[in-house]
């Protein structure tokens, strides 16, 4: 549209964009309650920030809200590999630009004023947060179904291995969130455009 | 799949739960946290607040998600087994009551009874059972916890079995009944599954009375609750009944 800002996302961006934030919200609470009921490191996550409140609620969540997930999910990725969005927000992203950026991020220097280009320190924090989607779900399948998924949950040391995979994706991607919504506070207009699409 | 309104948790239950050793609290607790996510009703312009609808509509995709597991259940994948150096002793006791409330099967008296579309329904004794043809698995126990333990189980082949006592293979489900009250029901493929045993040992021992004396149902293609101990009836039938904890609200195929 001539004389409009260009979009700088595409509505089907922005509708699995907060699909995807609710699906993690309940994925990741649901898990918590699951991961409490046979704990492998020396601590729970507070009852309170879990949903589900016993683990058989907890499960119906968790395998309730893992087809909205890894629906919406495929469906952003279809998108952003047949459009070409990766290629051209994410790629190519060097070793050297990024510790470019890192560099400049600690002199303060590490500016993201144009919302529509990323630095490489924000192409290999989203490249990561996939990743580690697409891990989260690799893993789940595999604990899910750890019999006839086996051939999955054997690449990650069986079920047991697979159990660990899992928790270690789902810290990264809350990390990724913590970081990502830190961010969006602080460039607000970088969530307006994620409403708005400009 | 017709599946009865489950019933309202009684005090009996409770305290059940009360003493299982993992972190269990009412179905209460479920629909006040249920309630809780009202906070995100302004995201999905559903009625989440509406507890009961949130329940009904996760039952829903409970029993889709048993469609589903249906679907990807291939009677032919084998669970992996291990050699019996992976064998965990000691084997984690686990259910909805201490090691010490175990029952006591006496086996001079023991009767397996059967029902349903079985053409022979004579019970049988604990000797005409030990006199079946018997293979050892050593397979992965998973629990719905989420913890895992490889076990070493010796008994006769369900399939062998059902066949024996001329059950109606065509019959959807099996249920099973047991000395503590408990039960659960399988679909039909699994009960075919050259894994589903009659256990009768334990790591090469009578089976011990916490693991289930006189006979346990070990099937590794589903989740630990599934596999009933000290099983006193079976049941082939066309009638949907559920389970002890799957009335719950535990997914009822639970396939692994």
């Amino acid at each position: 549209m001539a004389g409009k800002t260009p979009l700088i996302h595409p509505l089907i961006v922005r509708v699995t964009h907060w699909i995807n934030a609710f699906a993690i919200l309940l994925m990741v609470m649901s898990g918590w309650r699951i991961y409490n009921a046979a704990p492998f490191f020396p601590f729970r996550f507070p009852p309170e920030i879990t949903l589900g409140g016993w683990l058989a609620g907890a499960l119906q969540w968790h395998f309730a809200a893992m087809w909205l997930f890894a629906g919406n999910l495929l469906i952003y990725l279809a998108f952003g590999i047949f459009s070409g969005r990766f290629r051209m927000k994410l790629f190519p992203v060097t070793p050297r630009a990024i510790l470019t950026d890192i560099g400049a991020f600690f002199r303060g220097k590490l500016g993201h004023a144009d919302l529509s280009m990323y630095n490489a320190v924000q192409k290999i924090f989203y490249i990561v947060a996939i990743l580690a989607m697409i891990v989260l779900i690799a893993s789940g399948i595999a604990i899910w179904k750890p019999v006839q998924m086996q051939e999955i949950a054997s690449l990650m040391g069986g079920y047991e291995g697979a159990r660990r995979v899992h928790f270690f994706a789902m810290a990264t991607v809350v990390g990724f969130v913590a970081v990502h919504v830190v961010m969006a506070l602080l460039v607000p207009k970088s969530l307006l455009a994620m409403v708005r699409g400009r | 799949m017709r599946r009865p309104r489950r019933p309202l948790v009684d005090a009996r239950d409770v305290i059940r739960d009360a003493a299982k050793p993992m972190d269990l609290t009412t179905r209460r607790a479920f629909l006040k946290h249920a309630a809780g996510l009202g906070t995100l009703t302004f995201l999905t312009g559903c009625d989440v607040v509406d507890s009961s609808s949130a329940e009904s509509a996760l039952e829903t995709m409970s029993r889709f998600n048993d469609r589903v597991q249906a679907a990807l259940f291939n009677p032919h994948k084998l669970a992996p087994e291990y050699p019996s150096s992976w064998v965990m002793r000691p084997f984690p006791f686990n259910g909805f009551y201490s090691a010490d409330q175990a029952p006591e099967v006496d086996p001079a008296t023991y009767k397996l009874e059967l029902a349903g579309k079985i053409a022979d329904t004579r019970p049988w004794t604990l000797e005409q059972l030990y006199a079946l043809p018997q293979t050892t698995q050593i397979t992965r126990h998973i629990c719905v916890e989420g913890w895992s333990a490889i076990g070493s189980w010796t008994g006769a082949r369900f399939s062998d079995f059902l066949q024996r006592i001329g059950a109606d293979l065509k019959a959807p489900y099996v249920t099973l009944r047991c000395a503590d009250g408990y039960f659960t029901s399988i679909d039909m493929p699994t009960a075919l599954h050259p894994q589903t045993q009659l256990s009768f040992a334990f790591d090469n021992e009578i089976l011990p009375r916490i693991y289930g004396f006189p006979m346990k149902l070990r099937m590794p293609t589903k989740l630990g609750f599934k596999n009933p101990k000290h099983i006193t009836a079976i049941e082939v039938t066309d009638r949907f009944q559920g389970g002890y904890w799957e009335n719950q609200g535990y997914n009822w195929f639970s396939g692994l």
